[in-house]
């Protein structure tokens, strides 16, 4: 037979999604408001783990899960109370259930006593409430070899049975049972209604004949007359002559009448060979076959009259070749190798830069001609956009598979914490890449730490200060601008700036002395080295900072703010791109160079008027553009680009905006078009540059990098800070790089 | 003409190895992942056997039975529930709705064939 | 089944040519040298992925100027270190003749711009000579892993793993100005 193990992957995944729904089940689960759907959620997830453990033969897995069930049974049928201690044994059942799972797929056995203290938990749970005995399946008792089982319970049925032995008596002297056979002789009467379970007779007396030759006589004699005959009752009653091998016992052929053995009279006996050389029996005729009233009619129906009796094996039906054609899956998700996806959008992303190439081709042909062609490819940009869409779509998911881990980690922190801690999520159906997703977990996690060990307050110190005992973590997801946004805020006691900025002089992160804004100080937190905890505490002080939640998400293209006030809470703002694929930028030229904008950046671009230029007290240049002043950044000054267009009248301002809505102008030579562009790592071969998101290939196979506006506006006011300059003389003022001679 | 089997059950793994090993033993095998489904499966494909998982979320399997028992058409339908050795409750329940029969979970290929050629042929 | 096919091998009914060389002279490696000036550099022909000629580049911002920029290699996105700016020799003037030699370091694909491929020498470990003291500070001998002598020339043996992880930490100290740092300037 083949092989279950093809489907432990599948198993292992389902089991995976089963225990996620049984955990985010479960902290939901508050004693006084049990929501049935809930519980049964959680018991089918259980139930679901169990079954599949079982064909695979994970017996402890089996064991345990079969432990966990019990009470989980006992919850849906209220027999055990929902208490918090009892939501707290079950969170860690589940936990054990993944630790189990993880053993049966390493293929190692759960190391001894493993599940002993959570199953003495559960059983706790379930001595308290009223016990769920779940009998254990009695082994049915291994019957004597060829007793008369005989089932009288029905005075008629007793009267057929009677005569239907005597004809299995008048039969076994007929003909004796050959050496080394046993006969059994079968009579089978079923109730009349028996079809009505989707029982077919039929069928049975087929599983007979498996088992060895088989002579069947069917008895019509309860027949009504045709015009009292319902098509779907049953008057027929049968007599099985089987001549078996030995390893044929009783259980076997019980087993055929498994599902209506309440449904109908069997009576069953079993007869060995004669001794060894028997006495010619005495021939006599055979006894009537009914002396019953009225007209007996015993129609003998041939079934198989002696050729060989079909094997069990040889009926059984072959494996069809191929097998599988049309499943008619109706369940209306596929499960997809992700490999196979990421091939998919490799090759849209090549189809994005090819089509990008062609595109600029046929912006040299002379205008006018060509017309159909120029629709054509109008068509198949359009296509190669939904084509991109859609495909990028397959990858998308809500951020709830992240949120959802969230409430546990709450749960434990408070309790680590003794804080006491309300979380809030919304936006969890927000989308997003799969990879985005993934990534999101870890910093989430850490920060939601933070907020808890930092952020809030003790419940005595809160009600000192009049907030409510436990404090709020605020968890929302958003798309905004062609990003999503992520915020995590808390009402707890704020960024403590003092503290911060003595923590970074002390770690000579900051100068003394230096004048920084709250909102930098805020931000210093986020630095390599910083930890404002003054002891290592158990949930922050793992080594992990929010320097390296700051890395995490940056080289996920995003970006990372905190804004706070005193007393009140704290805010993080993550922003990260909605794929790491593609992304609809405009194209600029500075110099000899060409970079790419995210389209999502670019608020539009304009030719400024001298007049609209002003200094600003020597320390850059700003500039009016719809009614209010922005601070223009010129790009061939930040990356030291030779021969660029300096005078800003001349050049191009492109006003762009980043995801905290701030403006800047920036100063290029030419903005070039649109275009979607395929991301490609810069780090996958070389590293991270500041002001640059990724990198792209345009349709000239030239590389163009792929800015990063945030990045830039950083860069810029490091340079104002260190090197007023002014706008005549842009090149004098590039950035020295701080390099070693070499 | 191979027998079609219904397989209803919310576990993919489980359908999967009901759908795997009965397509090797030579029938067609459709899927539905609930009791609602399944009566759509059914209204659009002829069904010579459903076998069903009782615990599921929108429709579980008793009321499935019994949604199909009350519908002339499917009154002698063959119908396994899939049951757990413990569940002797679950099975009186099962065939005072009109189930046919039962496989007890967990189950080997084997026994999943003859059980189903015991009512399907 | 294995030991079959390692009997097939020895008696030499399927070796390939690096087999042979392999198995004839195991203490041999061999180099692909290029030259820079009128220097010649080897590097062990099993990092070399490939030798393209020269493609103009996209120049990367606020890097030191052996880090040329960057170039597509088939769609993927590799690095170019000029190795004459590298050893302090200032910015290449490339050609069309000029060459880049594309390099395997662990998972990182990177090319280094040279003059032109000049041989592939099969070198014998003991003909490796260690590379001189140069404690005077001008050369960091780290990713220098020998010289050898062919005919009247010599070749200086690269060690790229080591180039490269040179280039790493000093690029990595060279950017890692601290925003803080400067703010509170």
């Amino acid at each position: 037979m083949e092989d279950l193990s093809r489907f432990k992957q599948t198993y292992f995944d389902e089991s995976a999604e089963l225990l996620e729904v049984a955990e985010s089940g479960l902290l939901r689960l508050t004693p006084g408001e049990v929501d049935s759907d809930e519980v049964n959620a959680i018991f089918r997830a259980v139930h679901s783990i169990k079954g599949g453990g079982g064909a695979f033969g994970f017996t402890e897995l089996v064991a345990f899960a079969h432990e966990f069930e019990t009470v989980m049974d006992g919850v849906r049928n209220n027999t055990v109370p929902v208490t918090t201690e009892l939501v707290d044994t079950l969170i860690r059942a589940n936990d054990l259930l993944g630790q189990m799972l993880a053993y049966a797929r390493e293929g190692d056995p759960a190391p001894a006593g493993t599940t002993d203290g959570t199953v003495a938990a559960l059983r706790r749970h379930l001595s308290g409430g009223a016990p769920q005995v779940q009998a254990p399946a009695a082994a049915p008792a291994a019957p004597p070899p060829a007793p008369v089982y005989a089932d009288d319970e029905d005075d008629e049925a007793g009267l057929f049975g009677d005569a239907m032995a005597a004809i299995a008596a008048a039969r076994a002297e007929e003909d004796p049972v050959p050496p080394g056979k046993l006969r059994w002789t079968i009579v089978f009467r079923p109730r009349s209604d028996l079809l009505m379970s989707g029982n077919e007779p039929a069928f049975m007396l087929r599983a007979l004949r498996r088992l060895g030759d088989a002579t069947v006589e069917c008895h019509t004699n309860a027949l009504p007359n045709l015009q009292n005959l319902e098509a779907e009752l049953l008057h027929l009653s049968w007599t099985v002559t089987l001549i078996a091998d030995p390893d044929i016992d009783l259980d076997k052929i019980n087993d055929v009448f498994e599902f209506v053995a309440d449904d109908c009279d069997i009576r069953i006996t079993a007869e060995a060979p004669p001794p060894a050389a028997p006495e010619a029996p005495p021939v006599t005729d055979p006894v009537p076959v009914a002396t019953a009233t009225p007209p007996a009619v015993v129609a003998a129906v041939p079934e198989t009259p002696k050729a060989e009796a079909p094997k069990a094996e040889a009926a059984r039906p072959r494996p069809n070749g191929g097998g599988a054609e049309h499943a008619g899956l109706t369940s209306h998700t596929i499960r997809v190798d992700l490999d196979k996806i990421d091939r998919l959008v490799n090759m849209v992303g090549e189809m994005v830069i090819t089509q990008a190439m062609i595109a600029e081709h046929v912006r040299e042909l002379p205008p006018g001609e060509f017309q159909e062609l120029l629709e054509g490819l109008e068509q198949l940009a359009q296509h190669t956009r939904e084509l991109r869409e859609s495909v990028m779509s397959i990858r998308a998911q809500p951020v709830s598979s992240v949120f959802s881990r969230m409430p546990r980690l709450v749960r434990e922190c408070a309790a680590t914490t003794g804080k006491e801690v309300q979380l809030v999520t919304s936006g969890e159906t927000t989308e997003v890449d799969k990879t985005v997703v993934e990534n999101l977990v870890d910093p989430l996690t850490h920060m939601i730490r933070n907020s808890i060990d930092h952020g809030l307050e003790g419940p005595e110190e809160r009600e000192r200060v009049g907030k409510p005992r436990a404090g709020t973590v605020h968890l929302s997801a958003q798309h905004r601008s062609g990003r999503i946004v992520i915020e995590i805020t808390d009402d707890g006691r704020g960024i403590n700036r003092p503290k911060v900025l003595s923590k970074a002089i002390e770690k000579g992160l900051v100068q003394p002395g230096a004048a920084l804004s709250d909102e930098e100080i805020d931000n210093l937190i986020f630095l390599p080295g910083f930890s404002t905890a003054d002891q290592v505490s158990n949930l922050s002080g793992r080594g992990v900072g929010m320097d390296v939640v700051r890395r995490n998400i940056t080289s996920l293209g995003g970006r990372i703010g905190v804004y706070s006030t005193p007393g009140e809470g704290s805010r993080f703002v993550l922003s990260l791109p909605l794929t790491l694929a593609v992304l609809d930028g405009m194209v600029i030229s500075v110099g000899e160079e060409r970079f790419v904008l995210p389209l999502t950046n670019i608020v539009e671009s304009l030719r400024p008027k001298a007049a609209d230029l002003h200094g600003l007290v020597g320390k850059c240049d700003v500039m009016m553009a719809r009614g209010e002043y922005v601070r223009l950044v010129y790009l061939h000054q930040l990356f030291g680009i030779p021969g660029a267009v300096a005078d800003p009248t001349r050049a191009l301002v492109v006003l762009v905006e980043t995801e905290d809505g701030s403006r800047l102008g920036l100063v290029v030579d030419e903005v070039l078009g649109q275009q979607q562009v395929v991301i490609k790592s810069l780090e996958a071969n070389f590293r991270r540059l500041d002001g640059v998101a990724a990198a792209t290939i345009l349709g000239d196979g030239r590389v163009a990098l792929i800015l990063d506006v945030a990045g830039l506006r950083e860069m810029s006011r490091h340079m104002d800070s260190r090197a007023p300059r002014s706008p005549s003389s842009p090149a004098a003022a590039l950035p020295a790089p701080a390099l070693e001679p070499v | 003409m191979k027998k079609k089997v219904l397989t209803v059950d919310d576990s993919r793994t489980m359908r999967d190895m009901v759908s795997f090993t009965l397509k090797g033993a030579g029938y067609d095998v459709v899927e539905a992942a609930d009791g609602q489904q399944a009566l759509g499966v059914i209204g659009a494909n002829k069904v010579d056997l459903v076998i069903t998982d009782l615990n599921m979320p929108v429709m579980d399997g008793l009321t499935l039975i019994r949604r199909l028992r009350a519908t002339p058409a499917h009154r002698t339908l063959p119908i396994l529930m899939l049951t757990t050795e413990a569940d002797e409750k679950k099975k009186s329940e099962g065939r005072a709705v009109g189930a046919t029969g039962w496989i007890v979970k967990p189950f080997n290929p084997e026994k999943l064939i003859s059980v189903v050629q015991k009512v399907c042929g | 089944m294995s030991s079959s096919t390692a009997l097939a091998t020895v008696g030499g009914s399927r070796t390939d040519a690096r087999n042979d060389v392999m198995a004839v002279n195991a203490a041999e490696e061999q180099y692909v040298t290029f030259t820079v000036g009128s220097e010649e550099y080897g590097v062990n022909i099993l990092s070399v992925r490939e030798i393209r000629g020269w493609t103009p580049e996209s120049r990367l911002p606020n890097l030191p100027d052996y880090v040329r920029g960057v170039i597509n290699l088939r769609g993927i996105i590799i690095p170019i270190f000029d190795l004459r700016a590298r050893f302090g020799g200032g910015a290449t003037s490339v050609t069309k003749r000029h060459v880049v030699v594309v390099i395997q370091v662990g998972e990182r694909t990177r090319g280094i711009l040279v003059d032109a491929i000049s041989d592939i020498l099969a070198i014998g470990h003991d003909a490796i000579k260690p590379p001189p003291d140069v404690d005077g500070g001008m050369v960091d001998a780290e990713y220098l892993s020998g010289l050898y002598t062919a005919d009247d020339r010599m070749v200086t043996l690269l060690s790229v793993e080591k180039l490269f992880s040179v280039e790493n930490s000093e690029l990595d100290s060279a950017t890692k100005a601290l925003p803080a740092l400067e703010r509170a300037s």
